[in-house]
């Protein structure tokens, strides 16, 4: 455990979203690393009530929470918006079967990004989970994502929706190599 | 068209479903495992897909983690299983002593006209040639220990007994004939299938 991951939980959006989680009573985290989510995994991983699960790609998250559902269990699959694009065609299962699924999202490719290749799945990324039918509760302020995730797994678990919670880069803040060296 | 299969996968499934009641529960991959599993006997533990191609395994995961103390079982195609490989990687990562996987290689895509797969041979003629690609071996690959390949009716009945009661995740690859079978349907809606599942296993849907 580093000095960053043992912050008590509640100091930090990142900290708020885990309480949310287990609020909610999540008990499968499904994830394909990322920087963004780093920390909420590590939080998942070391929670006894929470399984967590490396996914080797994310559209395996889509199938894994259909499985997690019918055995009556809820679900969270964590997310950078390049992997949306991974999701696609298994996400149509949320409206076939008519689950409950919620997925977190650090976006990148908008608020300042350096990497050219980022852009385009990043934009495509509202618009592809609204093709699909996914409900999109974006934010950017650090003093909403509480409420917002919380509202977001309500939609989820209460309302029986497909919902992404958009986790704006402005709020991550922006990726940088530091000094870069041209070759 | 053919291969050299031997075993029919219809009568197999039947086998390997036989005496099923509350246990096991049953994920079935799109297209000719859904109607085998169906000709089996319908029921509320099925869960037959109509489409999510390459989904059955993480299902299964989803389902056998959240369902330890109930047997799961995956049973599915060649070309489904090819689309979803690193989901073996997956499945070994959490180790489900619960979980069963059973392929019906028949080396061809049925649903699309029985064009051969991946696992079909190497040099096989311009239509029919694939990689030879190997089911079992990528499974073990992937960290799944329990690993077996059948070919031979005198094999099955072990085979049966393997998916239904050994300590998992067990990986099974089967190779069956090509063959026409009849479609025989269960319901279509996927949030009944849904529904119904829940029921029969949790008392609500």
């Amino acid at each position: 455990m580093n000095a960053e991951t043992s912050i008590k939980s509640g100091a930090d959006w990142r900290d708020q979203i885990f309480d949310v989680l287990q609020a909610h009573d999540i008990k499968q985290v499904y994830h394909v690393p990322d920087a963004g989510h780093s920390r909420l995994i590590e939080h998942c991983q070391r929670s006894n009530a929470i399984r967590t699960v490396t996914l080797t790609t994310e559209e395996e998250g889509i199938a894994l929470a259909a499985g997690a559902w019918l055995g009556g269990q809820r679900s969270v699959l964590l997310m950078q918006s390049s992997g949306v694009g991974n999701t696609i065609n298994l996400m149509g299962l949320t409206k076939t079967l008519r689950f409950p699924f919620l997925t977190l999202i650090t976006m990148r490719g908008e608020w300042g990004e350096f990497n050219s290749w980022q852009y385009p799945m990043g934009q495509g990324t509202p618009k592809v989970l609204d093709a699909m039918g996914v409900l999109l509760y974006p934010v950017d302020k650090a003093a909403e994502v509480k409420a917002t995730v919380d509202a977001a797994a309500r939609a989820a678990f209460n309302g029986g929706q497909a919902v992404a919670v958009l986790l704006r880069q402005k709020l991550i803040g922006i990726k940088d190599f530091g000094k870069k060296t041209a070759r | 068209m053919s291969n050299k299969a031997t075993l029919q996968r219809r009568p197999l499934v039947k086998k390997i479903l036989e005496g099923a009641d509350d246990d096991p529960l049953v994920i079935a991959g799109l297209g000719s495992s859904n109607w085998d599993i169906t000709e089996a006997g319908d029921r509320p533990l099925n869960m037959p897909l109509w489409g999510g191609m390459g989904a059955p395994v993480g299902m299964g995961l989803g389902l056998a983690l959240a369902q330890p103390r109930k047997r799961v079982l995956v049973i599915t195609g060649d070309g489904d299983m090819l689309m979803s490989l690193g989901s073996l990687a997956t499945v070994a990562t959490q180790q489900p002593d619960n979980l069963a996987i059973v392929v019906l290689d028949n080396e061809k895509f049925g649903e699309t006209g029985n064009q051969a797969t991946h696992t079909s041979p190497r040099n096989n003629g311009p239509t029919e040639s694939g990689a030879g690609a190997d089911l079992g071996l990528i499974a073990k690959g992937c960290g799944i220990a329990d690993v077996g390949i059948v070919r031979e009716a005198g094999e099955v009945a072990q085979l049966v007994k393997d998916v239904r009661t050994k300590k998992g995740p067990i990986f099974r690859v089967v190779k069956v004939m090509v063959e026409k079978l009849e479609f025989v349907m269960p319901p279509q809606d996927g949030a009944h299938l849904k529904d119904r599942f829940r029921q029969a296993l949790l008392g609500h849907p």
